[in-house]
């Protein structure tokens, strides 16, 4: 079993807790092509939104877990919270929207003490709500009623499991954690989540574990649905495939193995021209914890903000601005576009 | 050149087809349909592989094939699996062999 780091890169001290010290190496990185010299090489470039039809809520980088490949650097030692004003804010712009989705993500968004407001909130003006859940929360001293509380508002739920093994799952996400999570999923079972006529959703997200781009998605989500059912007795609805971004924790963990080039090599070579329409960024917008814009989750962890610098924030929304925005890009965006392609709701291009 | 195997040249393959390109197309082509999902799955096909690989000692078919492997999700308990397979038949082809030994053994004894 290989050490996790004990604390965030920001407890650490270490110089890739900086967003710009992250782009510097990926910039630098000459050997790999840009993102945006393959885009143009296929005649894709710019890129461009094509509508919103997500809110994303980062609602702040607190969690219960340090797992190896975080793209947030996420943890128990974060601070940084959606306060109530900001996530007021959020579904305000909701209200003047008629955005059909919300997905609420952190760190463990459960851990913000307005997230369940938020979720209220959200179902109240009848939008889809999803909740990136790490499991492990579910069990945690003071949430023992949030999974009915999911399900009483319908929610989504949507859970880090990287893969169907012990092994595997805790060499990213810690010792103990594939454990805590097959009881977590039992006890989404048990309230109907994943289960046939319920109308709950369970999906699950697998992440490699390591620097390798993940498997066709159908293939793995056979051999996750085959060994969760039949050695725990676990039933869910989708499984997502999603790559590391060679970002944050999970850039840290390329550079000290020595897998960076090679694996920055991969993804260009694996560029995938047919993932670039599906890219979650075209039809996304994510909203960090104070309240800032971004095209995605990963150029919010990187301070790539929304190319409006008039519309920067969630205060001053303007769907009909940002519908038709052009995306900011850099090297990292390769992540999501090779292979079958990667979004948060898995793979965009089918099984590649 | 310090050593006979250097991972970079894996990348350098495709250079073999430089002076016979038509051939390196039908190998390329045969190549690429043999691995693609058909009654065996892909992630089926790169085990088969990767225990080749061990059989035939490629050090560049083990590191492309392991790589290969993990990215059609198996685990490194199924790969270590498909490496003893590999194994027993190199060790049971040996020692199948045994049995010319006792019969030439047995011609030759009083």
């Amino acid at each position: 079993m290989p050490v996790l780091e004990k604390g965030s890169l920001l407890k650490r001290h270490s110089p890739l807790a900086s967003a710009s010290e992250q782009l510097r190496i990926i910039d630098e990185t000459s050997a790999v092509p840009s993102f945006d010299d393959l885009l143009r090489k296929n005649g894709l470039n710019p890129l461009s939104a094509t509508g919103i039809e997500i809110l994303q809520i980062n609602v702040g980088k607190r969690c219960n877990q340090i797992c190896g490949h975080c793209h947030v650097d996420a943890g128990p030692d974060r601070l940084e919270m959606m306060t109530q004003e900001t996530a007021t804010e959020c579904i305000r712009a909701l209200e003047r929207t008629s955005i059909p989705k919300v997905d609420i993500t952190g760190g463990a968004p459960e851990l913000n003490p307005n997230f369940r407001w938020l979720v209220a909130e959200a179902r109240r003006l009848r939008r889809h709500v999803m909740d990136r859940c790490n499991l492990t929360v579910l069990l945690l001293k003071g949430q023992e009623d949030l999974p009915e509380f999911l399900a009483f508002h319908s929610v989504e739920v949507i859970c880090s499991l990287p893969y169907f093994q012990e092994r595997e799952t805790d060499r990213q996400r810690g010792e103990g954690v594939f454990q805590r999570s097959i009881e977590a999923l039992r006890r989404l079972n048990t309230l109907g989540y994943g289960m046939p006529g319920s109308g709950l959703v369970l999906n699950l997200v697998h992440n490699p574990v390591g620097a390798f781009l993940p498997p066709p998605q159908a293939a793995i989500e056979a051999d996750f649905r085959r060994v969760l059912e039949l050695k725990f007795g676990i039933f869910f609805n989708q499984l997502f495939c999603i790559a590391n971004m060679p970002i944050s924790r999970f850039l840290e963990f390329l550079l000290r193995s020595g897998n960076y080039e090679q694996y920055m090599e991969r993804l260009a070579q694996a560029f995938n021209p047919l993932a670039v329409a599906g890219l979650m960024c075209r039809n996304t917008i994510s909203v960090g914890w104070d309240g800032r814009l971004y095209d995605c989750d990963f150029n919010q962890m990187l301070d790539l903000e929304v190319g409006f610098a008039a519309l920067r924030h969630i205060s001053n929304f303007d769907v009909s601005a940002l519908n038709s925005r052009q995306i900011v890009t850099a090297r990292h965006c390769l992540g999501c576009t090779a292979g079958a392609g990667s979004s948060c709701g898995g793979a965009t291009a089918g099984d590649g | 050149m310090d050593h006979y195997y250097c991972r970079h040249d894996l990348a350098k393959f495709s250079d073999i087809g430089k002076e016979s390109p038509a051939l390196w197309e039908k190998f390329l082509g045969w190549y690429n349909a043999v691995f693609a999902e058909g009654a065996l799955s892909e992630r089926e096909k790169s085990l088969i592989a990767l225990a080749v690989a061990h059989t035939v000692q490629c050090p560049y078919c083990i590191d492309a094939y392991t790589t290969t492997c993990l990215e059609k999700g198996s685990n490194l308990a199924q790969m270590t699996e498909a490496v003893h397979v590999a194994a027993a038949i190199r060790g049971g082809s040996s020692l199948v062999h045994g049995v010319q030994m006792r019969n030439i053994v047995e011609k030759l004894e009083m």
